[in-house]
């Protein structure tokens, strides 16, 4: 295929995934807006004003970057495993796997749709948090840089979820019981300063720490770990998991007999 | 004249060790209108699946239009267009997005798309459809948007598995119209069915597969030219206590008391008719007892299955 007809496959992918999240709206996007309005509303305002300045912020600008980045992850890994699934499940991806369109396309498209609805949220969090706080941007770049990092690595996690996945069930088991923990261990809430010894080295090996605070370090200018780094490991995530991706797809794992 | 299709030595090996393919050859001509017929789990699907990148090969060369899809797997499928035999699309899209989406995998802007599926949703009758969800179609619109989908990018070849299964005999013969003026216009095409009669009527060349390996592959009139039996139920006007002795001809009452008649391939029809006519007998309604193509690939199958079982008993 010629470089215009990729970037058509590409845009057709992408096209199809924001019109399907945002035809079901109500399952996609509300539910987030809701989950980090009643965040805002219990954590920021009611419990934050009684534990007062942590990182040397209030506490509720300190929980609004962990917030959004929260929404991101969580949007980013279910638009992609979700959509992929139903595909394999409804077999509507013989659809793509008879055209002509390259796997790398495939992957592209199916990252870029769940960056669309990843994003999406976050900027409708952002939007909401500024209702309860102000936000300054201490460093555009990286804020911009390592959310949208993040939310390829994530959308690309939930793509092998998604090949991986043979009942419904397999796609909510990662979400449940890995990312959820991780996130809400990642410092989302509370700066890692407060554990003891033990507990700061446990969270050093939590990757979504790393995202969260590299994000946190572009809005807030603070950080529990070198800012850099985070995006280093987000890049060196991104690219294993779509080494990992394009090989599953090119064997055909889970899609071809 | 180029092939649409050649096969040659394909093998597939599923994971729990079922050999589905068994080393098959196959041509088909550019322009023909193709039947590859079996009885169920022979290797039709199995075929055509790695033909469209659907099911991975263990062995073999696959080329569509000269293109060997292991080096040039992109250019054969944009030859290609699939009509799989059961209902893959997402059933909560609407008509037209089903068809455009498709043409946007192979690369077509939606403007050119948005032509290509307005003249094939008209032509198979879904352009009233075409704001609908999938899942509100019937079976029959179904089948039609999965046909209107394979050929929204213009393939040269066209493979359909079991297109007409599950739809009524109206609809079946508007959809062999399309196929046939399909056909007409260039578009070569391949077809997988249950319905014997339906091979007959379109066909022009016909393969038989059963238990992974090609048993016959000719034109359609040589295979029916190996028919060398046919039986005629014939309805009498007096209902008949017993068969007549018609001399060469064999006879027999079927169970609603209609007189079935074998004739081998030479005999006339007339003498049987003769015959009758001495005996008093008069036919007010005459058909043969199974399609012809029906009997044959029958007996061909079954044939197989003989030999397959002799093997396997001499391996023993």
């Amino acid at each position: 295929m010629k470089p215009q007809a990729l970037f058509t496959a590409f845009s057709t992918i992408v096209v199809r995934e924001v019109r399907r999240f945002t035809r079901i709206w109500a399952q996609t996007l509300l539910p987030p807006a809701v989950t980090m309005t009643l965040y805002f509303i219990i954590f920021g305002n009611l419990i934050g004003s009684r534990i007062g300045q942590m990182g040397g912020f209030d506490y509720m600008s300190f929980i609004v970057p962990g917030l959004i980045m929260m929404a991101v992850i969580t949007s980013s890994y279910a638009n992609v495993v979700s959509s992929f699934f139903s595909m394999k499940f409804q077999r509507s991806i013989e659809e793509l796997l008879v055209s002509p369109v390259p796997n790398w396309v495939i992957l592209a498209g199916y990252v870029a749709g769940g960056m669309a609805r990843g994003l999406g949220i976050g900027l409708i969090v952002t939007l909401l948090s500024l209702a309860f706080t102000q936000l300054s941007i201490h460093n555009l770049p990286m804020m911009i840089l390592t959310v949208f990092l993040t939310s390829a690595l994530f959308s690309l996690g939930g793509f092998i979820n998604a090949m991986l996945a043979t009942k419904f069930d397999d796609i909510s088991i990662v979400p449940t019981f890995v990312l959820t923990p991780l996130t809400y261990l990642g410092g989302v809430f509370y700066s890692i300063d407060l554990l003891p010894g033990f507990w700061q080295g446990v969270s050093m090996i939590n990757p979504i720490l790393y995202m969260i605070n590299g994000f946190r370090y572009g809005i807030l200018g603070v950080s529990d770990v070198n800012p850099y780094i985070s995006l280093g490991m987000i890049l060196v995530f991104i690219t294993v998991l779509a080494f990992v991706a394009l090989k599953m797809l090119s064997r055909g794992k889970g899609i071809r007999h | 004249m180029t092939n649409a299709l050649e096969i040659e030595g394909l093998t597939k090996i599923y994971g729990d060790g079922f050999e589905a393919l068994k080393g098959i050859d196959l041509h088909v001509a550019e322009g023909d209108f193709f039947a590859l017929l079996g009885p169920n789990g022979a290797g039709k699907s199995t075929t055509l699946g790695i033909v469209c990148s659907l099911v991975n090969k263990t062995a073999g060369k696959v080329r569509v239009f000269g293109c060997d899809i292991d080096t040039h797997l992109s250019d054969a499928k944009l030859n290609l267009g699939v009509v799989p035999q059961e209902f893959n699309f997402n059933q909560f899209e609407k008509v037209f997005d089903i068809v455009t989406t498709q043409a946007g995998y192979y690369g077509i802007p939606l403007r050119e798309a948005s032509v290509s599926a307005e003249k094939y949703l008209k032509k198979l009758g879904l352009w009233s459809k075409r704001d609908t969800p999938a899942r509100m179609l019937s079976g029959g619109m179904k089948r039609r948007l999965m046909i209107a989908r394979a050929l929204v990018h213009e393939p040269k070849l066209l493979i359909l598995d079991e297109p007409t299964a599950g739809v009524d005999i109206e609809l079946r013969r508007s959809m062999w119209a399309f196929l046939e003026e399909m056909n007409r216009q260039g578009t070569t095409i391949i077809l997988t069915t249950h319905y014997l009669e339906e091979a007959e009527a379109l066909c022009r060349n016909i393969a038989i597969i059963d238990h992974g390996k090609i048993l016959k592959n000719t034109s359609k009139k040589s295979l029916l030219q190996q028919l060398s039996l046919e039986t005629f139920v014939l309805d009498t006007e007096s209902p008949l206590d017993a068969a007549p002795e018609l001399g060469e001809f064999a006879t027999r009452l079927d169970g609603e008391g209609a007189l079935e008649v074998d004739v081998q391939k030479g005999q006339g029809l007339n003498q049987v008719f003769v015959r009758l006519e001495q005996l008093g007998i008069k036919v007010i309604s005459m058909r043969t007892k199974a399609n012809r193509l029906e009997e044959l690939f029958i007996r061909m199958v079954e044939e197989n299955a003989v030999e397959s079982h002799k093997s396997v008993e001499g391996a023993a």
